[in-house]
């Protein structure tokens, strides 16, 4: 079985702030907004080298929301930036009206996804916002699995044209993915080989995901890791394959199993291979203060909960 | 020096395209709609600069963006009498299949139409992003907007204003319509909103007031100051004192026309007040 390791850890954030940085360098129609979390972002390099394409909006996100929608009219590319509970739920509408219907190519750029975000609390933990943007006709959606994913998604995301919702966050998680990759929208990822179960993984659970096959190889069960970095458009084949072979699934992801990914999966295997399926998300709740590790123990989204999830879906094959 | 006989004949024949088009589907927005009519005409027939043709950025040309956008109706029968698609489409307003949705949009590819409008609040700031474009692209053209009063009741519009004036948005004019009603009431009776220009004004923008909103003449020669006062590091507020269903005596002073279609008779009596004079579609 193919093992993963890693020699650094970094934030997925600055993998978004290194991508936006250098479209700067290479993309003059790029610009970029930010509600006054330009330190949270990680926006300061290209703020700092395109000071004139940089437009910071203060506290007021649906403004931020319609000046990217106008900026567009012009042939700019908006990067919003702001925490991902108030680049979704708090601007649904503007995002709904001026942008999604509207057809506009506004990249939303999302950071502090997830409970990870830790010990600010539930206010800010926002585990919905993956339903909420997959929901809105023409959205694309990303939810990249680390820093050099992070990077190369924010890069590759200025060439499509349409509106785009880019999920990170703040933790230090480990760097598994090479640095030279070439980031393809709507492309799974196939991690492992596996005959037994098939993971279906998106952001930071795909190490946790990666972690889980390792050891579950130990105990004899061969587990094929998928991410899945977007889940609108999903890449129905690759999921569909490896069902064909393996014939269950676990999906995992740092959302409320409501409106994410496992329900995005849950439909193709419905529609096209009905397949026992078990989710590795949160059960409809709210979370709360506490460490990123604490939480994703306590929430059941990490090595372990993957673990128990495959050898309750093997039972049901 | 535009003709007046040429502009106010057109205003009177886009009253009967407002009517027709919202008798013929029993919706849409008649009140709103008609008071608005002289200030359509005059931006499309004579104020903005604008290029043959139709492209969505909207480069070296003025722009318009509709916020109120449920007054529809005017939008679409001044569009396509300046040239932006045939006026027989006009016959389509709101029918299943058509590019002249209830409310505008750019999703069934419309000329003219830049954004979709109608949840309101949302046009300012899009506004001012199209603005701020052009100011990067050394766009020396106006982006102009259309609210309604009641519309300013959205939070929205508060953060685009304070954002305008302090980033010095001054290749803009926002114009609010002043007709003093919305749909439960007039707008003292359903939230009452003090002075309209003096918290403009404390936001830091030049206000100035068009009290004949209704009158071709007093719309061209204010909305001329406007543009005069732009690029004077100040966003430009027009309040535009209207009267909502102008035109149509029974439908003025009223909000009882805001979304409501005439009767064949009533469509009969107003288009009698407003007789044919460019050609119906």
């Amino acid at each position: 079985m193919k093992t993963y390791t890693y020699t650094e850890k970094k934030d997925t954030r600055s993998g978004f702030g290194a991508g936006l940085a250098e479209l700067g360098r290479t993309n003059p129609n790029v610009v970029a907004l930010c509600a006054d979390l330009i330190g949270s972002l990680k926006m300061d390099e290209f703020i700092k080298e395109n000071p004139e394409r940089f437009f910071q909006i203060g506290i007021a996100e649906a403004n931020m929301m319609g000046i990217a929608a106008g900026l567009t009219i012009g042939g700019k590319i908006p990067f919003t930036g702001t925490f991902a509970n108030f680049s979704t739920g708090r601007v649904y509408d503007q995002i709904r009206q001026s942008i999604a219907y509207s057809g506009k190519n506004v990249k939303i750029c999302a950071s502090h996804a997830g409970l990870t975000l830790g010990e600010d609390g539930a206010t800010h933990q926002i585990l919905e916002d993956i339903g909420l943007m997959k929901m809105l006709p023409g959205m694309v959606v990303i939810n990249p699995c680390d820093y050099n994913q992070t990077k190369a998604a924010t890069i590759a995301i200025a060439e499509y044209d349409g509106p785009v919702y880019l999920r990170f966050g703040r933790p230090s998680v480990p760097i598994f993915t090479p640095a030279d990759q070439k980031f393809e929208i709507g492309k799974a990822i196939q991690f492992t080989e596996g005959t037994d179960v098939t993971i279906v993984a998106t952001g930071h659970l795909v190490w946790e995901a990666l972690e889980a096959s390792k050891a579950l190889n130990e105990a004899g069960i061969s587990a094929e890791v998928i991410n899945i970095h977007t889940i609108k458009p999903l890449d129905d084949k690759a999921i569909l394959d490896s069902v064909a072979k393996t014939g269950c699934i676990v999906t995992a992801e740092e959302h409320n199993y409501l409106g994410g990914l496992g329900e995005s999966v849950a439909r193709v295997l419905a529609q096209h291979h009905p397949t026992p399926q078990e989710f590795v998300a949160t059960n409809d709740t709210f979370g709360e203060s506490g460490t990123p590790v604490q939480l994703m123990d306590k929430y059941g989204l990490n090595s372990a909960a993957i673990q128990k999830a495959v050898k309750k879906v093997l039972k049901r094959k | 020096m535009p003709n007046i006989k040429e502009l106010t004949d057109l205003t009177t024949q886009v009253r009967r395209d407002i009517l027709r088009m919202v008798h013929k589907v029993n919706s849409g927005h008649p009140g709103g709609s008609l008071g608005c009519a002289e200030f359509f005409v005059s931006l499309y027939q004579n104020l903005m600069e604008t290029k043959d043709g139709f492209d969505m950025n909207g480069t070296d040309e003025d722009l318009f963006f509709l916020s109120n956008g449920h007054i529809s109706p005017v939008y679409y029968s001044v569009l396509a009498r300046s040239g932006y698609f045939p006026v027989e489409e006009l016959n389509t307003f709101r029918i299943i299949d058509s590019r002249l949705q209830g409310h505008p949009t750019t999703h069934e590819g419309l000329p003219g139409i830049r954004i979709a409008s109608g949840s309101l609040g949302q046009g300012m700031s899009v506004a001012i992003g199209a603005a701020q474009a052009k100011k990067l692209n050394n766009d020396d053209h106006l982006v102009y907007s259309l609210h309604g009063d009641g519309e300013l009741q959205e939070g929205q519009n508060w953060e685009a204003i304070m954002y305008a004036s302090a980033k010095k948005v001054d290749n803009l004019i926002s114009t609010v319509d002043l007709n003093q009603q919305q749909i439960d009431g007039s707008t003292d009776d359903v939230l009452p909103m003090g002075s309209i220009r003096a918290k403009f004004e404390a936001f830091g923008w030049t206000v100035l007031d068009i009290e004949k909103g209704n009158d071709i003449e007093a719309v061209l020669e204010g909305m001329k100051e406007a543009k005069s006062l732009t690029g004077k590091g100040k966003p430009v507020c027009v309040l535009l004192h209207t009267v909502m269903g102008n035109g149509v005596d029974f439908m003025m002073h009223t909000h009882a026309w805001h979304g409501k279609a005439p009767n064949d008779e009533q469509l009969k009596e107003g288009l009698s007040q407003n007789p044919e004079t460019l050609g119906d579609y």
